[in-house]
């Protein structure tokens, strides 16, 4: 391909593919060593210090941190609620997302129209101005509660008691299926047309064609929606802090608030980094067990 | 049979939508909330229409608080956004052509590299990130919102590479005999040709952006740079008794330019979302 150039040239060399390559990859690979490669070696020698913003040095204190969460009531509370948000809201989720997207190929005009509609939770759902009135509709007054008391039952205090106050959450996350759902659409219509219409002349069920038809070929787009799903429920912020603040009782203290209360209320920065290295180490274990599992549920065309 | 069919139709139509309804009643319910007084707000109406219709939400709530009117807050949000979101699509498309048209070497590596980082939990370095900021003296300040934008986003390098897939190398080959080095066949081969992925993802980020809560929480701690997500909630803690109505407006307001992207583009969103490659 060169060798209409000298080799050797400035030009030559800069159409070399691997300098071309690296130069539109620098971006990226800037990023990725400082906001990424660094930050995590950083992060991985602060937990082993106790640290805080201000403190001129970082004092070693060895495995200290670890053990101390091992005995943190609030840290191992937080880990049970994570894990209860993340395994109820994620599977809810994408069953609503295949679902909706499900009955929505129909060839119909009004498609483009009800897709929107089921996406605009997913639009705006992240945002501070839903998460507070989604704090409002679950109030001792609110639309929830106006609701129950006119179907005769009595008010709920959500976000009074430690064993309800997630679920308002868990609603939240799950009435957001919409970007799940598109991408589910966009993975139906890729499943040819042929297959239904011969499942059709052997006479299979409606249910029948959707279990052996729809769930392998969708499988996976259902592996990438569960992982990404469960990484970014895992990541649940904004709307612990803004609706709930951890309360009552740390009932909704998610993971990565607590580690947001530890570094940056209570300044225990070591402490934190430590906390956070938990968090990767399990959300790869998961993640690693669901693409070590999904062997057994996923099927690719390659497979035949 | 026909008539069975309309009739199954029609009640098609009518679940899909009320279900529809349902969805996005909490969404209208504060944009009604925006034109009621904070009692009718307290009391819990499900109704949708205000008992008596009035503006002055709006006026309330754009003066802010502590002297910021909410024109400040909005100008920020914009500044951050638009900037990020501009640095996300050059970067990312920038990386999205090495990493798909060229074979070189450690392009596998850095190929893995993004794909681990779009799985890596933000929260993790997030601390850290922090910490470097700090030491550099960029906090507070909007640097460490943007910058991170501007060295390409794993999803939307990922999403960018899956359309290129797409783009005929012929083309390439062709603008190569006709004189074109690597660097013009990105810039006037792949660039134009990438418009509807650049679509969606300028779409993506802008709201991802706007709504970006954590970040202007960790880096911005003067009112006056404080984006319009950050002054909301601020607005709903800082008066004792808070005034939902105000907050509603703010609220409502600050969700414009959302709905407006999506209005506009959402054709490129719904249908844009490819899924090839994921497959196998």
């Amino acid at each position: 391909m060169e060798k209409t150039k000298r080799a050797g040239s400035f030009s030559g060399f800069m159409n070399r593919d691997v300098v071309v390559g690296h130069i539109f990859a620098a971006p990226f690979i800037f990023g990725f060593i400082c906001f990424s490669l660094i930050p995590i070696c950083l992060s991985l020698y602060y937990s082993f210090t106790d640290y805080s913003l201000g403190s001129k040095i970082a004092t070693f204190v060895g495995a200290k941190n670890f053990l101390a969460l091992a005995r943190d009531e609030v840290f191992l509370k937080s880990i049970r609620k994570t894990l209860q948000y993340v395994a109820i809201s994620v599977p809810l989720k994408l069953s609503f997302a295949l679902l909706v997207a499900f009955v929505l190929t129909r060839r119909s005009r009004m498609v483009t129209l009800y897709r929107s509609l089921y996406y605009v939770p997913s639009l705006v759902g992240g945002s501070v101005a839903v998460a507070l009135v989604w704090k409002q509709l679950f109030a001792r007054k609110g639309l929830f509660n106006t609701i129950l008391t006119d179907m005769g039952f009595d008010r709920i205090n959500w976000f009074g008691s430690e064993a309800l106050a997630i679920y308002p959450l868990i609603l939240m996350a799950v009435w957001q299926f919409g970007s799940s759902m598109i991408i589910f659409a966009a993975g139906l219509k890729e499943i040819p047309q042929t297959y239904y219409e011969a499942a059709q002349i052997d006479g299979a069920s409606g249910p029948q064609r959707f279990f052996r038809i729809t769930l392998p070929c969708l499988s996976p787009i259902i592996l990438y929606n569960l992982v990404m799903q469960t990484i970014s429920a895992f990541m649940t912020f904004t709307q612990a802090f803004v609706i709930t603040g951890g309360g009552p009782n740390n009932a909704t203290m998610l993971y990565a608030l607590n580690v947001y209360n530890q570094a940056f209320k209570y300044n225990n920065m070591g402490y934190a980094c430590a906390m956070s290295w938990v968090m990767l180490i399990v959300m790869s274990l998961i993640t690693l067990v669901i693409f070590r599992t999904s062997r057994f549920w996923v099927f690719s065309e390659a497979d035949g | 049979m026909k008539e069975k069919r309309l009739i199954l139709k029609i009640l098609y139509h009518t679940l899909v939508l009320a279900l529809g309804f349902l969805m996005i009643y909490p969404v209208l319910w504060m944009i009604s909330g925006s034109f009621k007084d904070n009692a009718e707000i307290l009391r819990g109406t499900l109704s949708l229409i205000p008992a008596k219709a009035k503006l002055s939400n709006y006026a309330t709530g754009w003066k802010g608080f502590g002297g910021t009117t909410f024109a400040t807050f909005f100008k920020n949000s914009f500044f951050v956004t638009s900037v990020a979101t501009f640095g996300t699509v050059l970067s990312s498309s920038l990386v999205a052509y090495s990493l798909s048209r060229f074979r070189f070497r450690g392009r596998n590596f850095w190929f893995m590299c993004m794909l681990a980082t779009m799985m890596l939990p933000g929260q993790v370095i997030m601390i850290p990130q922090y910490l470097i900021y700090y030491r550099l003296g960029l906090v507070p300040g909007y640097t460490p919102l943007i910058l991170p934008n501007f060295c390409g986003q794993a999803f939307f390098i990922y999403q960018m590479m899956q359309f290129m897939q797409g783009i005929p190398k012929e083309l390439d080959e062709a603008a190569k005999i006709d004189g074109c080095s690597k660097y013009a066949i990105y810039w006037r081969i792949i660039l134009p040709l990438l418009k509807p992925a650049i679509v969606t993802t300028v779409i993506i980020q802008f709201y991802w952006k706007w709504d970006d809560y954590m970040g202007p929480l960790l880096y911005l701690s003067r009112p006056k740079s404080y984006t319009a997500s950050i002054a909301i909630k601020l607005f709903a803690d800082s008066a004792s008794v808070t005034d939902f109505g105000a907050m509603f407006a703010m609220s409502t307001f600050s969700l414009i330019p959302v709905f407006l992207i999506f209005l506009f583009f959402n054709k490129y969103l719904v249908e844009g979302i490819g899924t090839s490659g994921l497959k196998g």
